[in-house]
């Protein structure tokens, strides 16, 4: 570490007061932050050498959200030409390839890196009262691969052959040299390499930062969960990105160095690329959803003016969910025939028991609160709706036998899109409008980002729910066309136009943006009477992050300092912290 | 609750079909019975905590500046909820495993008749890309074909017996490939360097479309088929009448010799008609 904070001090008490009590400045940059800031380059030459974790988590976000309009307008082609039967807007090679495209871009290069890469690398310095990451310059090099590895993908659009077009899982043999020859499938293996080590660096300083950069006070029990969160998402990264590297690397063996890993005939086995791609491929799941989960259990106490209830179940919960999720990988290949069905049934099922509790306690939070519905709140709602569909049709899967009846069918595609969609766009974009604020010290325009929202959200049912219904009529995801007579048709024009409702959603976000720019309004130190220690300093936050900081007591250190009336009525739970810390002062004040 | 009603478009007795098929096969009859329980269990469970929510965002949405009472934590309700989902969990999974022990059994491979005396019929599917190949060895048939073949070109066609039990052997010897019926509620991959059985026994004649379900190459899409359940005296009709036609084993049963190299695209030359060389007719 190149850097210490200063030792943490109770500064001088000020009127307590509730939202906007601190206009801009009021913790802002003393000239001890404005000399670092002093010392880099300007412009450009700073972005590029740039090692401030805050530029970082910017730079990741643009190019995470440039990816996902990119591979959004893809869904938005393969929705036109699902429309009606016998449609050519695109032929079969073309499809192929923009489903692939469509789910590697979202999965691998937008969810986690806009999450962990993004939003994670910004914030969870912030929360834990640390100047920076661990190391500022891995985390540099994270944000190159991860923008190479980025490129890579969207660029094999343009060689000979193509894209790949085998889907986002790559399933041996479709993947090797003779089912997918062209140069895009090798791109598409270099930039899952370049892109798994982002997430191995990424992952590796969010677990150092979370465990050593601590601020003084702040117990492991008193992290913020969305960084707890990370914390978790990092080990999973730990687990997973190393598995799927491997795996990639057979593949390119296979293809080009003559071994059989994956192959019948030289002795291979085929299937073990499944084995090895959805070990890594349902932590997967859980590295992109436990950072929005995270998201929205950092929103919903703020706009209901409580504490969280249950933080430790919460810890648990998560903790609970990784350790399953490295068990469950074969509830994808249940209708391979060749795993051991109650086994991988029994695990998933098991996943149900510790997101109910996240669930419980989002409404516990919320119950006796006093509810606020701006953007990212009305963002978070959104999202517990939307995953409590996508989550109770996900236990059904469980089951192998209904996952013999649905599995490749629209059944399991609306699944996904509602769990994903649900955690990664609109837990995402709570956690854009609730931070864009911290990050860009400027609000964005509430009446807009409402209007986002609501086309959104009911884009998102018009699109999912006839898929439902289609999967159950037998419809299979990844095909090109269908016939009249399937009597599909009605179901899929429905579907197009929730898509195009989505894609007009995101015109009021540009608007939002825009706006924002064009005539910023202020935001001050803390919009939303944030309890989380991003929020004590100023916004944008200075160079190095704090030049000092509240003490803490909780999980939300500005809060408690906010409202000091409050403290005595606060649960037994903290209480019982704060008599520990007593203890261990006078502990401390007595040697 | 309302996300649940688009789904509710099946009948009202004790299974609602929540818009599946209600199975042509028993194994599939049982799948769809098991579907429909965990559904209603899914829309009880789904619509008590979706109503939960929106009780609670309409009951304490802010309505004056006063600041709540700040509580963390109540371990007896924590206990609650963690102890009764795990009780529910529980009980899917008994269920799950009862209705997999009869949706997965199989007669022995080479069984000519069930435990109860019924006959068995033993039909080897072979996909490949972008067909499948029906192969009878007990009666020296085969019917192979991809999309430009068959009935209104859709796909082969498999002839089997209602009332019997048929054992599928599912085999591939290029790439993964997924055989699905609909109304059987059933799937299984074809997957290279792995022998699948299963077991249908089809309860009523009819129709059923079939289609491959995993992504497969370019013409996956097309790679279509059907299955027609009819009577045991009516499928020994058909079988005599395909010998006779030439559709024997001989020309299509993939044996040692004849078996094309692993991962050689497996162009149907011997099948039906010619492949179309350019996207189909659908």
């Amino acid at each position: 570490m190149t850097t210490t904070i200063e030792s943490p001090e109770l500064i001088e008490p000020e009127e307590p007061g509730g939202p906007d009590a601190h206009g801009p400045g009021g913790h802002g940059p003393d000239d001890h932050a404005h000399e670092h800031e002093h010392h880099g380059p300007k412009g450009i030459l700073n972005w590029l050498t740039s090692t401030d974790h805050k530029m970082i988590g910017k730079s990741y976000m643009i190019t995470a959200l440039v990816t996902f309009f990119i591979s959004g307008a893809m869904a938005l082609v393969i929705r036109g030409q699902l429309a009606n039967p016998t449609s050519s807007l695109v032929n079969f090679q073309t499809y192929n390839e923009l489903f692939t495209m469509h789910g590697s871009l979202m999965l691998y290069l937008f969810a986690g890196p806009f999450a962990f890469g993004g939003l994670a690398n910004y914030i969870v310095p912030l929360q834990v009262g640390a100047p920076d990451m661990a190391f500022p310059r891995l985390n540099a090099l994270s944000y190159w691969l991860y923008l190479g590895g980025t490129s890579v993908m969207t660029l094999s659009f343009v060689v000979a052959g193509g894209a790949a077009s085998f889907g986002w899982v790559a399933y041996a043999p479709l993947s090797n040299s003779i089912n997918s020859p062209g140069a895009g499938t090798d791109m598409w293996l270099m930039s899952l390499g370049l892109t798994g080590f982002s997430a191995i660096f990424t992952g590796v300083n969010l677990v150092a930062t979370i465990f050593y950069l601590r601020a003084p006070g702040m117990t492991m029990f008193r992290v913020p969960i969305f960084s707890w969160n990370m914390l978790v998402t990092g080990i999973l990264i730990l687990i997973a990105f190393p598995v799927l590297f491997g795996a990639v690397v057979m593949l390119f063996c296979d293809r080009h160095f003559g071994t059989h890993i994956y192959s019948v005939q030289g002795g291979g086995v085929p299937v073990l690329w499944q084995h090895l791609f959805w070990f890594f491929g349902h932590p997967e799941v859980y590295i992109l959803a436990l950072p929005y989960f995270g998201i929205v259990t950092d929103i919903i106490p703020v706009f209901s003016r409580k504490p969280l209830f249950g933080y430790r179940g919460m810890v648990f919960a998560t903790l609970s969910i990784a350790a399953l999720s490295t068990g469950v990988w074969a509830h994808h290949m249940f209708t391979t025939g060749v795993v051991l069905l109650p086994f991988f049934s029994l695990l998933s099922y098991l996943i149900a028991v510790p997101t109910g509790i996240k669930f419980f306690n989002w409404i516990g939070t919320m119950w006796g609160g006093q509810i606020s519905f701006q953007t990212p709140m009305l963002f978070s709602m959104g999202f517990l709706f939307a995953f409590l569909m996508g989550g109770v049709t996900g236990v059904l899967l469980a089951s192998p036998p209904v996952d013999f009846m649905t599995h490749d069918t629209y059944f399991v595609v609306a699944h996904f899109h509602q769990v994903l969609i649900g955690t990664t766009v609109l837990a995402g974009f709570a956690g854009f409008y609730f931070w864009y604020p911290k990050m860009f010290g400027r609000m964005l325009d509430e009446r807009l980002g409402k209007l986002h929202f609501w086309f959104l959200f009911i884009g998102f049912w018009v699109t999912f729910v006839p898929q439902y219904v289609l999967g159950l009529k037998g419809m299979p995801r990844r095909i090109a066309d269908y016939l009249p007579t399937n009597g599909w048709t009605g179901l899929n024009e429905m579907s197009t136009v929730g898509a195009m409702i989505i894609g007009f959603s995101f015109l009021f976000f540009f608007a939002n943006l825009i706006k924002s720019w064009r005539r910023p309004v202020p935001a001050g130190d803390n919009p939303w009477d944030g309890g989380a220690l991003e929020w004590f300093t100023s916004s944008p936050p200075p160079h190095h992050n704090f030049t000092h900081l509240p003490p803490i007591r909780s999980e939300r250190p500005v809060w408690d300092y906010n409202h000091p009336e409050h403290l005595k009525d606060e649960g037994h739970g903290d209480k019982r912290h704060r008599e520990h810390d007593e203890q261990q002062e006078s502990v401390g004040a007595s040697a | 609750m309302a996300i649940a009603a688009p789904l509710l478009l099946g009948g009202c007795n004790f299974y609602p079909s929540y818009g599946a098929s209600r199975g042509a096969t028993t194994q599939g009859q049982d799948t769809f019975k098991l579907y429909s329980g965990m559904m209603t269990t899914g829309i009880i469970i789904g619509g008590f905590v979706g109503i939960l929510i929106l009780f609670t965002i309409i009951r304490y949405r802010r309505r004056s500046e006063s600041m709540p009472k700040q509580f963390h934590e109540s371990i007896p309700i924590e206990i609650l909820y963690t102890g009764i989902p795990v009780l529910v969990v529980a009980f899917l999974f008994l269920f799950t495993v009862l209705t997999e022990n009869n949706v997965d059994a199989t007669v022995p491979v080479n069984a000519t008749v069930t435990a109860t005396g019924n006959p068995v019929e033993h039909v080897t599917v072979t996909a490949f890309q972008w067909g499948w190949r029906f192969s009878y060895p007990e009666h020296n048939v085969s019917i192979s074909g991809d999309v430009t073949n068959g009935p209104g070109g859709h796909g082969p066609q498999m002839v089997l017996p209602v009332g019997q039990t048929v054992q599928v052997t599912l085999v591939s010897n290029d790439v993964i490939h997924g055989f699905y019926v609909r109304d059987f509620n059933f799937s299984r991959y074809a997957l290279p360097g792995v022998t699948n059985f299963f077991d249908l026994d089809i309860l009523h004649t009819g129709t059923f479309n079939g289609q491959c379900t995993q992504i497969c190459g370019l013409y996956h899409t097309e790679m279509l088929f059907s299955v027609k359940a009819v009577t045991p005296a009516d499928f020994q009709t058909w079988l005599s009448g395909e010998v006779a036609a030439g559709h024997t084993l001989q020309r299509d049963l993939p044996t040692a010799a004849n078996t094309p190299p692993p991962y050689t695209h497996v162009t149907p030359s011997n099948a039906l008609a010619a492949p179309s060389s350019e996207k189909g007719s659908l």
